[in-house]
């Protein structure tokens, strides 16, 4: 069974690809064993991260991107994020109305997720329908991100070439990159600029990146800063060519520093693997306890304080924990 | 189930109809409601729903109608029976008259709300309805 379905997907099935994809983010028991078999049909795909603030134009520029790699007959999987509402739990996964025009188009797999909270990490579920894709055949994997949080960085790990998409006459935006994501960009993009401030923007990146110099002489690639207006398909051919630029550096590195980058990313890759399923047992285990029962009940009742609780039942159930 | 489990659900307005506020309204409750909506947007022809209901394996297709354009939503009956996917529940919700809403359920369409029909009332027939289909799910027989 497990085959078949890794023979389906490999021939480029969408109906199966597409539930296999749905089942690895609902956690549905048995996807693993298929993920294992899936594994060494992947590593053939070029994944590219977008991400930026909402409202900077991500889904417009992944649209211009899938249209121009179209033109010149690659294949696109495209992985669309959204965020989970906190309270609900529920989420409107609106990407695909900026890439309607590819709707038709066999050559284009266009996937919406949402973030759904912590657990089972939004990179676990990710990374595997990125696998799926890769599995799939796919010439380019881009991935665009929500537009806040530390899970922004985590898929720049997954990827290949991160866009950082900015737009001019924001400061608190340019803050907010120096804060974080600006060190993960490989490229940046500057959209929206026809507006005031554009050349100012630019400029503003341009001296962080300057500043950081010397770290990105090191991996060998220093990132590069383009302006482009993608409702109307300005700068996008550039922005691919950068990516292939930056492609083509990428293996100009010298041996150390490839088998370097895919150990930091094969690593990272593990520990997160590692993490959501330590957490997901590790809770369950607890959970699921009568001694986690009476904890609830003591704290209730006044006779515990939670601290003490979490500290007993750590202690109790996790017995390498001191 | 699994707790990580979400009804997912395929919100979209359909042919020469640009009446998005009814979706979206829609879309927002069940969000609210915990299901995951993959929102679409207007002027959407059968083709590109059922495409997108594929690419995303969604449980539910719902479409807002406000312009008598039925006919879609028959051709979209007949392409998801096509593509072996009657299994999705279709419903639809707007300003159908009463005649051509008991055409559009004779054709294969599973619930018609009327206006003024209750969020709760919409909520609770997706849940009642979905039937989860999973690819793995024959693993474990």
């Amino acid at each position: 069974m497990v085959e078949h379905i890794v023979e389906k997907v490999i021939n480029g099935d969408v109906k199966v690809a597409a539930k296999l994809i749905r089942d690895i983010d609902d956690g549905v028991q048995g996807t693993r064993e298929i993920l294992k078999s899936l594994h060494r049909h992947t590593g053939n795909a070029y994944i590219i991260g977008i991400t930026g603030a909402p409202g900077v134009g991500k889904s417009t520029v992944v649209d211009q991107m899938i249209r121009e790699l179209r033109k010149n007959g690659k294949t696109v999987g495209v992985l669309a994020i959204d965020p989970t509402s906190p309270l609900s739990g529920g989420a409107i996964l609106g990407d695909r109305v900026r890439m309607q025009r590819h709707s038709l188009d066999e050559g284009v797999f266009i996937r919406s997720l949402a973030t759904r909270g912590q657990f089972g990490g939004l990179t676990q579920s990710t990374r595997s329908a990125i696998d799926v894709l890769d599995a799939m055949g796919k010439d380019y994997i881009i991935i665009e991100t929500v537009g806040v949080g530390q899970d922004e960085i985590d898929i720049a790990k997954s990827a290949h070439t991160t866009v950082i998409v900015v737009v001019p006459g924001m400061g608190d935006h340019v803050q907010a990159i120096k804060a974080g994501i600006f060190e993960v960009g490989d490229i940046f993009l500057v959209n929206k600029s026809d507006r005031p401030d554009a050349e100012r923007t630019l400029n503003d990146i341009k001296t962080m990146i300057d500043m950081t110099r010397k770290k990105f002489k090191k991996e060998g690639w220093e990132p590069s800063v383009l302006m482009a207006e993608a409702v109307s398909n300005k700068g996008i051919v550039e922005l691919l060519n950068e990516i292939e630029k930056h492609r083509k550096s990428r293996k100009a590195l010298s041996r150390e520093s490839i088998l370097r980058h895919k150990k930091a990313i094969v690593r990272f890759e593990l520990i997160d693997m590692i993490k959501s399923r330590l957490v997901q047992e590790a809770l369950n285990h607890i959970t699921e306890s009568l001694e986690f029962q009476e904890c609830l009940d003591c704290i209730i009742g006044g006779a515990k304080d939670p601290y003490s609780a979490c500290d007993e039942l750590l202690s109790a159930k996790l017995s390498f924990l001191e | 189930m699994s707790t990580k489990q979400r009804i997912k659900v395929l919100i979209s307005v359909i042919g020469l109809d640009g009446h998005f506020t009814g979706a979206e309204i829609v879309s927002r409750f069940l969000m609210d409601a915990g299901m995951e909506v993959v929102y679409l947007g207007i002027y959407q022809t059968p083709e590109m729903i059922v495409n997108a209901a594929i690419q995303e394996s969604v449980d539910v297709i719902g479409i807002s109608s406000h312009a008598s354009n039925y006919e879609q939503i028959n051709l979209l009956i007949d392409l998801l029976k096509k593509n072996n996917m009657s299994t999705i529940p279709v419903i639809c919700g707007g300003s159908i008259p009463k005649q051509y809403a008991e055409a559009l359920v004779k054709k294969g369409v599973s619930k018609i709300f009327p206006p003024q029909s209750t969020s709760d009332s919409i909520v609770n027939y997706i849940v009642s309805t979905v039937k989860r289909e999973n690819v793995t799910g024959k693993l474990n027989g």
